[in-house]
């Protein structure tokens, strides 16, 4: 089952079992301009990205800061519905996996197997879903699994070892370790609960542990890097294009990419 | 163990309706918070504690009164006021705010925050928070300090810090956007007082839970003055806590007809309107699925409507089940509709009424008629309109500096 760039599970599986921790920049889809996004996402693939998580704009993003929000609404004002995201997403598929981060009304609006049919076919390789927590994603999991798309849903430091193993099964993708209790953002340090996160994680299951919110250095990345499969970073380097420009945020985002070399992280088998 | 409500399948259910859609951080919170309702709803020293200040603080129950002259004006059924409005505050935004606060004590929270559009819901939790001494932060709508700006000074002299939001229109969805976020940012210590019935499980039964003393009392006010079920409860829906409170114990029931009236705003024609059960289509805003305002590509619409308590683009899920059920009709009601029957109100009855309130004024003149004589009507009147006043008077175009002849009260 699967798109014809094969199962989403299976391919982000295997930009977790290489010899380094994956690196996973976002760009928010329609961010600066329609056609900018599609270049931001080419800039990461050039600085290393080994997966590329696309944010598919929504109205309320509860789960983001406001550097996030802010491009989101930016994106919404430039036309970034959901056939765009789609289209954005095929055009990089081809080289790394894509992972959409989608907001589950969006999701709902289309009508959740049609939503699937057309990630699918888009070759989007995952669905992070912040508001589609256990508990709530199981009939949505179910036909998930039989397109062939796979799940990475969050869990966070006040998650109970009972749901981080329900989290766990759920994620035929990876498992997405939110660093803090908060919101995206960027912070200097990584806060001292994360590390403890990925390890009860890593307990507990089996999946790909990756971490994200609030990744603001290249040292916070190298630190991630030594404990998680793949380091997620949205805000900072969204904030960068929004500063200074994409040739700034490729630039910073090869510092990271070399911050984390040689860090073999405590992967997961294969 | 806990005990199931009748009407919830699945838990934290209204047939296809709540749930609990909000980032995994909340989780925990959630459960912690139904926990603890679980373990005080029946306690005695709780309900003691809840009933005793309902009454001296609060003051309830508040009075059931005969509306003799609109009664006369509209020809039609007895028409009743249930006066939500003499509550401390001045609206049933206290009922829910009061309870909250004791299981946020209980919790061992040492900070609050809310949500607040028309401000009535954030000066209830600035007040409750006043009482027990915690920390409050209030978001609200931009728009809303402004055109509500009585109510900041209210909860700012209560010791709250009020956070206006500019995101968005500047109203009520964008001041939860940011509620919640504190809440995800602050979970440990904080406690987040929903104002309505929506948002995740377990809020929307715990909300309803502690409205319902509405409905209660109304139930023995009716028996007691006219000595029967109401023959009708009309009360407007915005999120719709006032509503479902006063409906909650007559549901079901054959011989009662419950209204709950939306706000059509400009006209539902327009699509510049807050109806989002007669207007809107089943999504996910706030933690819940329910009916809500949106695009057909799933992007939330801003809600309009004079009153900023039903300038909200969703409704509670309990809400969206009875609408589905066919247990509640649902009507709505324009700005001008309401604006008329503000004034009207105020000057039959010596009330002056909260414009959202004043949507439900405004559709009872019609099920009165429909009723007729010898029937009864109850309007819940959910809160006075003190705060409304500089609305009003812009959109009448009344001027405190010129002498002006009351008019007459046709």
């Amino acid at each position: 089952m699967g798109s014809e760039r094969g199962n989403g599970g299976e391919r982000l599986r295997a930009a977790f079992s290489g010899d380094r921790v994956a690196l996973m920049p976002y760009l928010t889809a329609g961010y600066p301009t329609l056609d900018g996004a599609a270049e931001v996402g080419e800039a990461y693939i050039a600085a290393g990205a080994d997966v590329v998580e696309i944010g598919v704009p929504f109205s309320d993003p509860l789960a983001d800061g406001p550097t996030i929000q802010d491009t989101t609404t930016r994106a919404l004002e430039n036309g970034a519905n959901l056939d765009y995201c789609l289209k954005l997403a095929s055009g990089l598929a081809d080289r790394v996996p894509v992972v959409f981060l989608v907001y589950c009304n969006v999701v709902f609006a289309r009508g959740a197997e049609a939503f699937l049919d057309a990630v699918a076919a888009a070759g989007v390789s995952g669905l992070v879903i912040p508001d589609l927590p256990v508990g709530e994603i199981e009939d949505f999991a179910q036909l998930a699994e039989e397109r062939g798309v796979a799940l990475c849903p969050l869990a966070a430091p006040t998650s109970s070892d009972e749901r981080l193993e329900k989290i766990g099964r759920c994620a035929t993708g990876f498992v997405y370790c939110v660093s803090v209790a908060g919101v995206t953002g960027t912070r200097e340090a990584l806060p001292s609960g994360a590390i403890e996160l990925l390890r009860r994680v890593r307990s507990l299951t089996d999946a790909p542990v990756a971490l994200g919110f609030g990744i603001g250095s290249a040292r916070t990345a190298a630190e991630a890097a030594a404990e998680a499969d793949g380091v997620i970073i949205g805000s900072k380097l969204m904030q960068i294009v929004a500063e200074d420009g994409l040739e700034k945020a490729t630039a910073w985002l090869r510092e990271v990419r070399e911050a984390m070399s040689g860090i073999s992280g405590a992967k997961v088998g294969g | 163990m806990r005990q199931k409500v009748e009407e919830q399948g699945r838990d934290g259910y209204f047939g296809a309706f709540g749930g609990r859609y909000v980032p995994e951080t909340l989780i925990h919170a959630l459960d912690e918070l139904e926990e603890a309702y679980e373990r005080y709803r029946d306690d005695p020293e709780f309900l003691a504690e809840l009933n005793g200040l309902a009454r001296d603080f609060v003051g309830r129950p508040t009075p059931l009164m005969f509306a003799e002259r609109l009664t006369k004006k509209w020809g039609g059924a007895n028409v009743w006021f249930k006066r939500e409005d003499l509550a401390h505050t001045g609206a049933h935004k206290i009922n829910n705010a009061l309870g909250q606060i004791l299981l946020a004590e209980r919790m061992g929270k040492r900070r609050i925050i809310a949500e607040t559009g028309a401000g009535q819901h954030g000066v209830a939790t600035a007040t409750v928070a006043a009482l027990y001494g915690k920390e409050c932060v209030v978001y609200m709508g931009e728009e809303d300090t402004r055109r509500q700006a009585p109510n900041v000074l209210r909860m700012k002299l209560l010791g709250t810090e009020v956070r206006p939001v500019t995101s968005g229109s500047g109203t009520l969805k964008a001041a939860l956007n940011e509620a919640i976020r504190d809440w995800v940012t602050n979970v440990e210590d904080t406690h987040y007082i929903i104002g309505t019935v929506a948002g995740p499980a377990p809020y929307p039964r715990i909300v309803r839970d502690l409205q319902t003393v509405i409905g209660k009392e109304l139930e023995a006010q009716s028996h007691e003055r006219f000595g029967a079920d109401p023959d009708a409860i009309v009360a407007c829906v915005g999120g719709g806590s006032n509503a479902i409170g006063a409906f909650h114990p007559f549901i079901g029931r054959e011989d009662v007809r419950l209204i709950g009236v939306e706000a059509a705003g400009r006209g539902m024609e327009t699509g510049e309107h807050g109806a989002s059960l007669t207007g809107g289509s089943p999504g996910v805003l706030h933690g819940n699925m329910s009916y809500v305002l949106q695009t057909e590509d799933g992007q939330i619409r801003e809600a309009h409507s004079i009153s900023a308590g039903l300038d909200y683009p969703s409704v509670g899920p309990e809400h969206a089940y009875l609408k589905d059920e066919n247990l509640v009709e649902y009507v709505s009601v324009t700005d001008d509709e309401a604006l008329a029957a503000f004034v009207m109100t105020s000057r039959l009855e010596g009330i002056i009424p909260a414009l959202e309130t004043s949507h439900a004024i405004h559709h009872a003149a019609a099920v009165a008629r429909e009723l007729g004589p010898g029937k009864n009507v109850v309007i819940n009147i959910s809160g006075r309109g003190d705060k409304d006043i500089g609305v009003v008077a812009e959109a009448i175009g009344m001027d405190a500096h010129e002498a002006e002849e009351a008019g007459s009260d046709g």
